[in-house]
């Protein structure tokens, strides 16, 4: 028997991920040991168990995007098995390549009379030329980044056998084929972490901006653990090498960008914070943001507010709006336990993760205390509660404060405009059915505002499913 | 001179009445565009921001004559259709601004496009901006502070982050070095145009007279453009800068095309080849305009001429 560790990436055989076996005890005992190891950073939990063939030949058929032909290219090399990134690079000459047209399937003689020119028998040239022909229809159909059967093996019998293959679908059309029971859509090159998994509920069915949370391995001794936040993913890119210029290790990347709701930034927040370990919180993108940079902090304001983290932070939140961005996070969290600072477009990603690390330099926290949300003074009167759902969450406003309050402040700041005030208090000017399904785009200002310019009479739930739990496990490791 | 988009291109607006769309008309006519109108089926007989709206790219350029370039502001979902109608229609030059376009579409319409011989910019570009004269797609967010960010000049920046192109003419234009032309050609892995592609409009320029190259990892894109150096194509001198350096491989960032995998791709190989071919390769992003002036203090490689 032949035993594959399930995992992913390649070069298995080199990491210990195969074995063979001649009898169910050895096949047992092979399988329990695969199944103790780690390969990759990854534990294996998941074998292929196989009959050994017995074979002459192991060739490598394939289907990779290629970005400079931009076209389909299939492959084949007569020396497939376990190191063929290696060889397609120390020996081109094993490698047939062949573009091809995405919207003319290629044809068998086409495909057998491109393997003429090798030194492939002839005998095998049309089983090749099918086998091509396959994973080109495989790949097509479900819209696979590289499909790759690696090692195909002929057999004595001339019976072609697919003994191992990769595929990688395109993330952008997964939403298109349901039948591949792909529950994330995106490439960790690791499976989904318990976090990961979370951050996706966040991302699934909110198509308003992009986020992006994929956690990093944990590189000891490398620097000083932080959490990151990118906003837009070339300067998410830049902003991750200069943190990691200065001497900060992120324990995971983020970006959230295309103009999101400050609901989706807010959460995105609050994941960052739940790792454990981190001493800091840096957020940078490309500095020179054409989207309103208040949104941001805002979300901000609240992630931080509720979770109170023990560490310092560097916002960069330069670009459209810069101004007002930065009054709110000096104004609104000038009160937390450690030190909050917001940037604007005049300081570039590598001053701000060097100012981060002289912050956490100089502070005697040691991750953070998740500590429970500080609600704001309230009259001590009985509540009188106007509810609304939004998008991805419920708004709260207690009418029975709002009385005594002179600024009004959840109106004024409201960006959409759906607020007005009927006698004194604030109420929807729109139907709630359209409040849920979008019209209130969830900036948050009319909580924030109300915090400080108003009486605390806002509260807005943004749930997370997962999260508490997550939380309350990792406090139970600790 | 500039490159793709300037005052005396004639630009259509796919999706014009949506959210995106709309916002970004305004962004475009204020900024100085010839947006000539645009079309979202079944809306014809509207106007935005007192511009004609048709159903269809073909009925629009009936109405409206010649069209240089389709800015196409339809959601990733049904921009191919989009696009494929924009080509039937016989538009020369496209835009894609959608995010998340699925691959497959991307690789069926650069086939198409090839064949009628029109060109793309995108999918997933903030689009292209010619300081001080016209902007296609949403590069600077509203034309005010657009006018206040980038100012105009000869350097050529083509990048492939739509963030760091506009951050990239902006601390040019702050420390006094202006841009000809700002060219985001999309985050993607496919792309219409490319880095390399863009380099070689860039050197038949005659205003640009040095390029910066903002990269990425993943794709082949600033190994192309070091080749172009190598084989003399590209004459002008070339400023590059690599973002991912700390990125892990085989893992996809926010980006679709940044991805190592298999060994290609990778910061290290981008950065030799660059260097190999003479391009000066900065390590942090922020020293761009230090080495940009560098160059243009050295009086670039040809000559005197205006910033």
């Amino acid at each position: 028997m032949v035993l594959k560790a399930q995992v992913w990436g390649t070069g298995r055989a080199g990491a210990g991920g195969i074995r063979f076996a001649d009898s169910p005890a050895e096949t047992a005992a092979a399988a329990s040991e695969l199944l103790s190891t780690t390969i990759h950073g990854s534990p294996v939990d998941l074998l292929l168990v196989e009959e050994r063939i017995q074979f002459e030949r192991e060739y490598y058929v394939g289907l990779v995007v290629d970005d400079q032909q931009r076209r389909p290219v299939l492959l084949l090399s007569t020396e497939g098995g376990s190191g063929i990134e290696q060889r397609a690079v120390t020996r081109p000459e094993t490698m047939t390549r062949l573009a091809v047209s995405i919207r003319r399937e290629p044809a068998v003689p086409e495909l057998a009379s491109a393997l003429h020119r090798t030194e492939i028998p002839s005998g095998l040239q049309e089983g090749l030329a099918r086998t091509l022909l396959s994973i080109y229809q495989v790949a097509r159909r479900s819209e696979a980044r590289i499909a790759e059967i690696n090692p195909l093996a002929c057999t004595n019998e001339g019976k072609w056998i697919a003994l191992d293959c990769r595929i990688l679908i395109d993330d952008y059309a997964v939403f298109r084929h349901p039948e591949l029971g792909i529950d994330i859509a995106r490439e960790f090159g690791h499976p989904p972490t318990e976090l990961e998994r979370i951050a996706w509920t966040v991302e699934k069915d909110d198509y308003r901006g992009t986020y992006y949370f994929v956690e990093l391995a944990d590189n000891p001794g490398t620097g000083t653990r932080i959490g990151f936040h990118g906003a837009g993913g070339g300067g998410s890119l830049a902003s991750l090498d200069a943190a990691q210029r200065a001497g900060l290790q992120p324990a995971n990347y983020t970006d959230t960008s295309g103009n999101p709701p400050a609901s989706k930034v807010y959460r995105a927040a609050r994941i960052i914070l739940s790792q454990p370990g981190i001493r800091g919180y840096f957020l940078s993108g490309s500095g020179v943001a054409s989207q309103e940079q208040f949104h941001m902090a805002r979300a901000l304001v609240k992630a931080f507010r509720e979770d109170r983290p023990g560490v310092p932070a560097v916002l960069r939140l330069g670009g459209n709006g810069e101004e007002e961005a930065a009054r709110i996070i000096r104004d609104y969290c000038s009160d937390l336990p450690a030190p909050v600072e917001a940037y604007s477009k005049a300081y570039q990603a590598e001053a701000c993760a060097a100012r981060l690390k002289e912050l956490i330099d100089r502070s005697t926290a040691d991750g953070l205390g998740f500590h429970a949300v500080v609600a704001p003074e309230r009259p001590p009167v009985a509540p009188k509660l106007y509810a609304f759902e939004t998008r991805t969450g419920r708004i709260t406003y207690d009418h029975a404060v709002c009385v005594s309050c002179e600024t009004k402040a959840c109106v004024t700041n409201c960006a959409p405009g759906i607020l007005s005030l009927e006698g004194d208090l604030p109420v929807l000017n729109i139907t709630r059915e359209d409040a849920r399904r979008g019209k209130c785009i969830e900036c948050l200002a009319c909580e924030v505002e109300c915090w400080f310019q108003g009486k605390g009479a806002a509260s807005i739930e943004l749930p997370i499913a997962g999260l508490d739990e997550y939380r309350k496990k990792v406090r139970s490791e600790k | 001179m500039s490159i793709i988009i300037d005052e005396t291109k004639r630009v259509l607006v796919q999706g014009i009445t949506g959210r995106e769309g709309s916002s970004r008309t305004r962004l475009m006519l204020e900024y100085g565009t010839q947006v000539a109108g645009g079309c979202t089926p079944g809306r014809a007989g509207q106007r935005v921001h007192g511009l004609p709206v048709f159903d269809s790219v073909r009925q629009a350029k009936d109405e409206l004559g010649p069209v240089d370039i389709s800015a196409i502001f339809v959601p990733a979902p049904n921009a191919k259709a989009a696009a494929l109608e924009a080509i039937e229609a016989g538009i020369p030059l496209l835009a894609l601004i959608a995010d998340r376009v699925p691959l497959y579409d991307v690789l069926e319409l650069v086939e198409v496009a090839d064949e009628a011989g029109v060109k793309f910019i995108g999918p997933n570009t903030v689009g292209v901006m010619s300081p001080e004269r016209a902007v296609l797609g949403m590069m600077g967010g509203t034309a005010e502070t657009a006018r206040s960010w980038f100012c105009r000049g000869s350097v050529g920046i083509a990048s492939r982050s739509g963030g760091l192109s506009a951050s990239a003419a902006y601390y040019l234009s702050q420390s006094g070095i202006g841009v000809s032309t700002i060219v985001h050609v999309g985050g993607d892995a496919v792309l219409g145009m490319t880095l390399p592609e863009v380099a070689l409009q860039f050197e038949q320029d005659s205003e640009t007279r040095c390029l910066v190259v903002i990269g990425e990892i993943g794709t082949s894109q600033e190994e192309q453009v070091a080749g172009l150096i190598d084989e003399g194509r590209i004459s002008k001198p070339v400023v590059a800068y690599i973002g991912g350096r700390m990125a892990e491989s085989g893992t996809r960032y926010s980006h679709a095309g940044a991805i190592v995998e298999g060994g290609r791709g990778g910061y290290q190989g981008k950065v030799e080849c660059l260097r190999y071919s003479g391009a000066r390769v900065v390590e942090n992003f922020s020293d761009i305009p230090a080495m940009v002036r560098t160059l243009v203090d050295a009086g670039y490689a040809s000559g005197a001429g205006r910033l």
